[in-house]
């Protein structure tokens, strides 16, 4: 029993981080129908600039809350610049173009913001500061749950849950679902559907910096390939639970961390991606649109 | 740029087998077999370097036993189908003693050509473990460890130094990683240890909790880990996050320093084979100035090796007094030489003895030679 509330709690773990990636793609998707291959490499900035910061404040000395606070802000902002610029550069240029067209400059961008980060830093893994000290009154279950964890699935639960709360009850909320039903429409009524898609990617991006920043803590270790693993496994989790719906991501990241983590710990870790896989063709030949997504008819 | 590499080695090639019809028999044929030109060129062109200057250094003595030695240069480009070309060639021009090939498949070619001439072949670099566990080549020798020695080095330390029984193998399903870790399974199964876990995991992963908890639950007493180092730290760091004290081997992958850097202080304690350290070796000192005076830059790749195989080949033919296979092995097995990669003999099936991985263990913040 020990056991299996042990793997249940590394996929719980797991599963938030691709929770969290996942609700950028799943945002992005569900506003503009493009699936945003280069947030990962934005989770990756967001945890390059995060290591900067870190790095240098905890030079100057300062106390540990605040560098979390202020690499996480300046993570957050760094990295939404990248998205917001991102998507001016490559997708908006593209929004009337054949559907493959975006997705394609989308590849492309992934594989620029790659190579831009190795050759800028560094190709060397670099060591990532442990922001999240060890709790004193968690040491008796450390070996079930660490303070990392906790952290990193409190910060997906409320992301999750202010996420849902600005597309439901704020302005800006409501101008999102209005250019995800029709675009066209919505700015007839006087909505400005390009700042509302540029909102899409810099609350996207700045969601994904911050689990770069308590991902990197957790593992110790950055480098500028960490984006694309991390995207590959956001990406089938937001396909699992539906894209296009934000509690469908979280869902999908869920599911697909905890399927990794008992096939691990019941069968072998090294068929852990073929369940994880196996998973997904299953749930998507039952429900094609994914667990939470609505199927909805191709508007030709 | 091949061409020009190809026309030198060619006119090399035709000038000395001028040279050699000239002096007839009074000279000892050595042959070297490698990659010298095409994308190999790096691995194969250091060791006919380091023949050369120590060639040139006993021809300047005088020879042995006043014939001097004379070199037969054949570039295999490290591919099989070229290898049997060049073996071919270097018989029928009447090599007494082969020094080569670079590659492993190459050398696996060209090898029963050899062994049918009864030529002593001494490889600087042919790593598969086969060439010589399979005893189909008496005549081969190297001075390189083979490829399963660094995973012998990893499970007698484990079981001797450490005391420990129960070993969780684990590897990074690579090449390199699998393959150290099937060796490693092999040799423990071979002393009666039936591993408690053997598992891949998969590289790059966000976290590796779920198989921490696993070695965790198979009571392992240790941790083999076949790999590099960026999965290595992450793995160190969660079982250390896990509070388990499980000691942690590994391989030359993971002695770098990166690793030490990345993982902090959870790399304490941590034990990984490396190369043995020569970088005070007199003997290697010299073998290196000499290059550096003789060519003007650093040695490359196998140079060491190569040097040292060129050195035992020389001491073999001085204590054998003859060309003859059994008389040269003989020597060789019987006889220890100071090379650049430490004091090495020939053990029967032509592994080199004293050549090889030593453990190391990170204590304060760097790798110290461990024991």
């Amino acid at each position: 029993m020990d056991y299996f509330v042990e793997l249940f709690f590394s996929g719980l773990t797991r599963g938030s981080i691709y929770a969290l990636i996942a609700l950028g793609y799943t945002m992005v998707y569900g506003i503009i129908g493009l699936i945003n291959f280069a947030h990962g490499e934005i989770y990756m900035i967001g945890a390059f600039t995060s290591f900067v910061v870190a790095s240098v404040l905890s030079i100057m000395g300062l106390p540990l809350l605040a560098i979390i606070v202020l690499a996480g802000l300046a993570a957050a902002i760094w990295a939404s610049a990248y998205g917001y610029t991102i998507e001016k550069i490559a997708y908006k240029p593209l929004r009337n173009a054949p559907r493959l067209s975006p997705l394609i400059s989308a590849i492309g961008m992934s594989i620029f913001l790659q190579n831009y980060v190795l050759l800028a830093q560094t190709s060397n893994f670099l060591p990532f500061p442990e922001l999240i000290p060890d709790f004193e009154f968690l040491e008796p279950i450390a070996h079930i749950i660490g303070t990392t964890d906790i952290v990193i699935l409190l910060t997906t639960a409320v992301s999750m849950i202010a996420l849902l709360i600005l597309i439901k009850f704020t302005r800006m909320g409501k101008a999102m679902r209005a250019t995800a039903q029709d675009k066209t429409m919505a700015r007839l009524v006087g909505i400005n559907v390009d700042r509302v898609i540029s909102n899409t990617f810099i609350v996207g991006s700045a969601l994904a910096a911050i689990g770069g920043m308590l991902i990197a803590s957790h593992v110790g270790q950055i480098n500028f390939y960490i984006g694309f693993i991390a995207g590959i496994k956001a990406f089938t989790a937001a396909v699992l639970g539906g894209i296009g719906s934000i509690p469908g991501a979280v869902l999908g990241g869920f599911i697909l961390g905890l399927t990794e983590s008992f096939a691990t710990g019941y069968v072998s870790s090294d068929y852990e991606d073929v369940f994880a896989f196996s998973l997904l063709v299953l749930i998507l030949l039952f429900k094609p649109a994914g667990l939470l997504g609505k199927s909805s008819i191709e508007k030709v | 740029m091949k061409a020009p590499i190809m026309k030198t080695l060619l006119a090399a090639t035709v000038s000395m087998t001028l040279a050699m019809s000239a002096q007839a028999a009074d000279t000892i044929k050595l042959g070297v077999a490698g990659a010298h030109s095409g994308d190999l060129a790096s691995y194969g062109l250091p060791t006919v370097n380091a023949v050369k200057l120590v060639t040139d250094e006993v021809n300047a003595k005088g020879g042995i036993d006043g014939k001097q030695i004379e070199l037969l240069i054949e570039d295999d480009v490290c591919k099989p189908e070229v290898a049997t070309n060049t073996a071919t060639k270097l018989v029928s021009e009447g090599a007494d003693v082969v020094i080569g090939h670079i590659c492993s498949g190459a050398t696996k070619a060209a090898l029963p050509i050899y062994t049918s001439a009864d030529i002593l072949v001494v490889s600087p670099s042919a790593t598969s473990p086969e060439l010589t566990q399979s005893g189909d080549y008496p005549n081969f020798a190297r001075t390189i460890a083979a490829d399963d020695v660094q995973a012998k080095t990893i499970v007698d330390f484990a079981l001797d130094e450490l005391g420990v029984s129960k070993i969780a193998i684990i590897h990074d399903k690579g090449d390199y990683g699998k393959g150290l870790a099937e060796f490693a399974q092999a040799y423990l199964q071979s002393k009666g240890i039936e591993e408690v876990l053997f598992e891949g995991v998969t590289p790059g992963a966000v976290d590796y909790s779920a198989i921490v908890r696993k070695i965790d639950r198979s009571d392992a007493e240790a941790v083999i880990y076949g790999g590099y180092h960026p999965e290595a730290s992450k793995i160190v760091k969660q079982m250390r996050k896990k509070r388990m004290d499980t000691a942690f081997l590994s391989d030359d992958g993971v002695k770098d320093d990166t690793f030490i850097k990345v993982a902090g202080k959870d790399a304490e304690g941590v034990y990984a084979t490396g190369p043995r350290d020569n970088t005070t070796n007199p003997v290697t000192i010299a073998a290196r100035e000499a290059h550096k005076a003789a060519y003007g830059d650093d040695p490359g790749a196998f140079y060491d090796n190569a040097y040292a195989a060129a050195l035992a080949v020389v001491a073999a033919l001085e204590n054998a007094g003859s060309t003859d296979l059994d008389a040269l092995k003989k020597a060789m097995q019987e006889n220890t030489v100071d090379t650049p990669v430490g004091t090495i003999s020939f053990a029967e099936n032509g592994d080199a003895v004293g050549v090889g991985f030593t453990m190391y263990q990170v204590k304060d913040g760097a790798y110290v030679q461990a024991k």
